[in-house]
């Protein structure tokens, strides 16, 4: 390498290293006013910093999560419809440990959100800034104590007339079920390690394989095979690759099947799927909103179902088919709105 | 037995060596009707089916020359953004069903079994939303920089899309790999393809602002804040934490492109963050905020999920880094070699800790392995291509990759990492994947210890 392209990589090298901005270097961006950071600063830390005062008790926290959260999680937030439990799994033995027995026996038989999570302040952040599904950040702080407070009764943390608070909220911290079943003893923090205060053992890998070539082993053990019904359960692996190539999709679906499943889906169930009415509707069963087939059935012998549906599409609503409400549709066409509820009262396919 | 009218371009004697033993008894009990049956079902993406016959003097696909060479074609800006063949209708992000209950929580896999190189195309990219996605208003989009203290910063700062894109910024190719990738496979196989095993990976150049710029433009004290929160604008408002080491060093990157143009809604149009190596759901998608603080935020997703599971009842948090890993794109499980004879077995390599050193390749379930040719430039927490050249012979084999990265770490057996992490832990199995190939030409998923 000749002298003058040394120096040019050693210049390429300091310009890499050297980058540091002062503050304010561009005079870009400004500051952010104190409202603005109150509309935005919202998380809430395992220290409780970022907290908003406030309080609600077990009952309110009953009728706010029947109105409002049970249509997913079920009436005591145990339903694995939707989503994965919120609530089970949990002793009182637990408690008083700290360590969810179902776990340390490894015989737990589904992870609940409370037989892992060790930080009650997760769960207040969480409902805060995401919940309810179609609603997000539509509770106040003193409902999402009232629902905290439900869920903690329902775990048998506290009693049934507990009024959860900013004040108490770090006390029930250290009753959670799982509190001490965390651990980031582990190589796989991609910073400063806990020795030098952060988190882990700094990159140390735990598993380690070595690059034999040649004679490795005596045998080949097979530890599974593709179970038969997971062959298909994928539908036909033929139209997941090129029909040219070096290889082709395995038919999993047969001959004619095949043929016959081609047109994979319609076109009002494309534009049901583009207009996001799928995200909330099963065709045949409930999701978060009703089956499409249990509106047709519902709907089907009233003349005038098809304008109040696609009034109800457009508008949203809330009632007919439980609390959860249906949000508004103002950026789906009216036309495409029509298709829809045609193809709906036609019986949906 | 492959159906040979899918092999376009080959020359065989018709009927004796085009057809089956079973097909020239029926031609010659006088039934032909199966011959136009059997080449419908081979499907619409041949537009003009072989003839029936072909013969010596030659292929008909050359011989009968196409419209397309016979006649005028599209004008320019037909397509005003183009638009792949319409014979490339198969490679889609697909849905593993019954995976997820709700679209707007779930996942959608890239088709690794038919990509080439690196490079993602962006619309084919994995998408992973926790609340459904939008496409959000750049105009109306802004970034806020601030501190969990004020005195961690000089000053809290708002930037719009239009001062973000005037600052200096750099564009880097790198994988993003979600950390329950290959998740369904701790215990046993589960799913058929590439797609479905390892397709929550893709790799693209980003283009953006290293968050480093934007923190000390803002004034940071790296000596009090060690930590940076990021934060989305979707309805989930998705959280992570992360180490202030990756910012002072310059990886993180505040990005708006993607392979050259800006990134997808999906993707987390206008604004992402790059967290290069770090599992995709740090790689906050229209992030809306960064607030620097002295300690880990233990968020919904650090703490209820993203949390390993391990055999003594613990769960491992703050589990960030994605390790080595490789697997065999093509041939794979769900495909269909077509014949005996050369094959070049390809796939990708990827580590989360630096660069790809070596990929060895096992055609016999690792008793021995080959070194395979490793596509350049080999770069940083980016996916790297392997080839390797392979014969066929039409007996069993069962076909395995295993990387090597900077560090010297070597991709594990399934057998070792459980051995350690047991079979429960959802996140991080970088475990070495097997696709067995049987006499037919079929290849499945298996697991070897």
């Amino acid at each position: 390498m000749s002298r003058f392209s040394k120096s040019i990589v050693a210049a390429a090298l300091l310009a890499l290293t050297a980058s540091a901005f002062a503050f304010d270097t561009f005079k870009l961006g400004r500051q952010a006013t104190p409202a603005e950071l109150a509309a935005w600063d919202i998380d809430v830390r395992p220290d409780f910093k970022g907290l908003p005062k406030g309080s609600g008790n077990v009952q309110q926290g009953n009728d706010l999560f029947e109105e409002k959260c049970a249509s997913c999680h079920g009436s005591f937030g145990e339903s694995n419809e939707v989503f994965t439990p919120l609530i089970g799994g949990t002793t009182h033995e637990d408690i008083k440990n700290g360590r969810v027995g179902g776990f340390v026996k490894g015989d737990i038989p589904q992870r609940t959100t409370f037989t892992k999570v060790a930080t009650i302040s997760t769960i207040f952040d969480y409902i805060q800034r995401a919940m309810p599904w179609t609603a997000p950040k539509s509770l106040k702080p003193d409902e999402v104590y009232a629902i905290l407070a439900y869920f903690l009764n329902l775990a048998e943390i506290v009693p049934a007339d507990f009024v959860l608070s900013d004040k108490n909220i770090a006390e029930v911290q250290k009753m959670m079920p799982n509190r001490n079943g965390m651990t980031t003893n582990h190589g796989m923090w991609p910073g400063a390690p806990a020795a030098r205060g952060g988190i882990g053992n700094g990159g140390k890998p735990d598993v380690k394989n070595v690059a034999c070539m040649k004679d490795c082993k005596k045998e080949v053990r097979i530890g599974s095979v593709l179970p038969n019904y997971a062959r298909t359960a994928h539908g036909n692996l033929e139209d997941q690759n090129r029909s040219f190539g070096p290889v082709r999709g395995v038919r999993t679906v047969d001959g004619d099947a095949a043929v016959a499943r081609a047109p994979a889906q319609s076109a009002e169930l494309t534009l049901a799927n583009a207009s996001g009415c799928m995200a909330c509707h099963g065709l045949s069963s409930k999701i978060v909103g009703p089956g499409l087939n249990e509106v047709q059935a519902r709907y089907k012998d009233q003349a005038d179902a098809a304008d109040r549906l696609a009034a109800k599409v457009k508008a949203g609503g809330q009632g007919a088919w439980g609390s959860i409400p249906m949000p508004p549709n103002g950026h789906v066409k009216d036309e495409d709105i029509k298709t829809l509820v045609k193809w709906i009262l036609s019986g949906a396919k | 037995m492959v159906d040979l009218s899918k092999k376009p371009g080959h020359l065989r004697r018709a009927p004796e060596n085009f057809l089956s033993e079973e097909q020239v008894k029926a031609v010659g009990a006088g039934r032909r009707d199966f011959l136009r049956k059997s080449f419908l079902a081979a499907g619409a993406a041949m537009a003009a089916p072989l003839v029936a016959r072909a013969d010596a003097a030659g292929d008909p696909d050359i011989l009968n020359l196409p419209p397309w060479t016979t006649s005028l074609g599209l004008p320019v800006a037909t397509n005003p953004y183009g638009q792949p063949s319409k014979y490339e209708s198969q490679l889609l992000r697909r849905e593993s069903p019954g995976l997820t209950r709700v679209g707007g929580a779930s996942v959608s896999f890239c088709p690794l079994q038919g990509l080439f190189g690196i490079i993602t195309p962006s619309g084919l990219h994995f998408e992973r939303h926790h609340q459904g996605w939008h496409d959000v208003d750049p105009s109306k989009h802004r970034l806020m920089i601030n501190g969990s203290d004020p005195a961690f910063l000089k000053q809290p700062k708002v930037y719009t899309m239009d001062q973000l894109m005037r600052l200096p910024p750099v564009s880097r190719i790198h994988f993003i790999e979600c950390g329950a990738n290959t998740g369904l496979e701790w215990g046993n196989v589960a799913v058929p393809t590439v797609q479905y095993t390892h397709g929550m990976l893709s790799c693209s150049e980003f283009t953006g602002v290293p968050l480093k710029t934007l923190l000390e433009d803002c004034g940071v004290d790296y000596k009090k804040a060690r930590y940076v929160l990021a934060e989305g604008a979707d309805g989930s408002s998705m959280t992570r934490t992360i180490p202030m080491e990756m910012v002072e060093n310059g990886e993180v990157i505040v990005a708006y492109g993607m392979n050259g143009e800006m990134l997808r809604p999906e993707n987390g149009y206008p604004l992402r963050l790059v967290v290069p190596g770090v599992q995709g759901v740090s790689w906050v998608k229209w992030l809306r905020r960064i607030e620097v603080g002295d300690m880990p935020y233990a968020t919904k997703d650090e703490a209820v999920h993203y949390i390993d599971l391990m055999p003594d009842g613990m769960h491992r948090q703050y589990t960030s880094i994605q390790e080595c890993k490789s697997v065999i794109t093509s041939p794979s499980g769900g495909q269909q070699l077509l014949e005996t004879g050369f094959y070049n077995v390809t796939g990708v390599a990827w580590s989360g800790r630096g660069k790809i050193t070596r990929v060895d390749v096992s055609f016999d379930g690792g008793i021995n392995w080959k070194t395979a040719r490793l596509e350049g430039p080999i770069q940083n927490k980016a996916l790297t291509r392997f080839n390797i050249d392979w014969v066929w012979d039409g007996k069993p084999a069962i076909l395995q990759s295993r990387a090597i990265d900077e560090t010297g770490y070597v991709q594990p057996s399934y057998g070792q990492l459980r051995a350690v992490r047991g079979t429960k832990s959802i996140y991080h199995n970088n475990a070495i994947q097997s696709w067995k190939v049987v006499e037919s030409g079929e290849v499945s998923n298996v697991q070897v210890l």
